[in-house]
């Protein structure tokens, strides 16, 4: 850096001071910014690979416009015979607009009867939903929906 | 914070064969770990991280949390029941506490 560059006063240790607090909140700053639709496929991306997810089968039942994003209620159902050789093993819930792109992961078993469940769950704007299930055929399956939030659930 | 305290709904009896539902709830903050306090300090991050449903020590139904789930995490799920027996109900905070309750049910 040249000295005339420095503004007026500057001492060299302000100046390294003031470069490495910008540092420090350009690190910061990552970890507070939402996810997007490709950090969800990412994530999915790194739980299966590039196995083939077909649409369908799975449903998320979520209010169209939630008001309060602090509390949206869920529920995921998968269809499924829910039998010892053929069950959903697990649901993956993914959001595309939250600070953290993963939500949840169920596990059912054949003991379950059924794969249905339903949870409430934070979200930071209007945004997709997407779940992923798998069965114990190691078959997968995707559905997603949109929720219009009125006010955001994610502190910040 | 108060102990959390779990609450369990399924029904007291079954007939054999029967999925029947069951509803928990158990009061918690599940602080996200993004929120600042008043000094703008961020709060750090405490949620319970796993809960677990067994029937006769058999897993019946599991979930990972992350902090995108609301305060005073609620869960619904089915179990197919084929005989009288026990469910447990366990949630593992990130401190490594872990929070349990029973419930009974007879199966005609």
């Amino acid at each position: 850096m040249q000295q005339g560059a420095r503004p007026a006063g500057a001492t060299r240790r302000r100046v390294l001071a003031v470069g490495a607090l910008g540092g420090i909140v350009a690190a910061l700053a990552p970890r507070l910014a939402v996810a997007k639709p490709e950090d969800v496929a990412a994530a999915i991306k790194k739980l299966y690979g590039d196995k083939k997810i077909s649409d369908g089968k799975v449903t998320l039942e979520m209010p169209q416009i939630a008001e309060n994003g602090n509390v949206v209620p869920m529920t995921v159902s998968v269809e499924s015979p829910m039998s010892d050789a053929d069950h959903v093993k697990a649901v993956h819930v993914f959001a595309e607009g939250n600070p953290l792109p993963t939500v949840a992961t169920f596990y059912f078993t054949a003991a379950s009867g059924k794969a249905v469940c339903s949870t409430r769950i934070r979200m930071a704007t209007t945004q997709n939903i997407v779940a992923v299930a798998e069965t114990s055929k190691g078959e997968l399956f995707t559905g997603k929906t949109e929720v219009k939030v009125t006010i955001g659930g994610c502190g910040g | 914070m108060a102990t959390p305290t779990p609450r369990v709904r399924l029904p007291a009896k079954a007939k054999k064969g029967e999925v029947i539902e069951i509803k928990t709830l158990i009061s918690h903050d599940m602080e996200m770990g993004t929120r600042k306090d008043a000094e703008g300090k961020t709060i750090p991050r405490k949620i319970i991280k796993q809960f677990a449903c067994t029937f006769n020590g058999k897993e019946v139904f599991k979930s990972d949390w992350q902090p995108g789930i609301s305060a005073n995490p609620y869960m619904a799920f089915f179990a197919k029941v084929n005989e009288s027996g026990t469910f447990e109900f366990s949630w593992v905070d990130d401190d490594g506490s872990v929070y349990k309750t029973t419930s009974k049910i007879e199966v005609a």
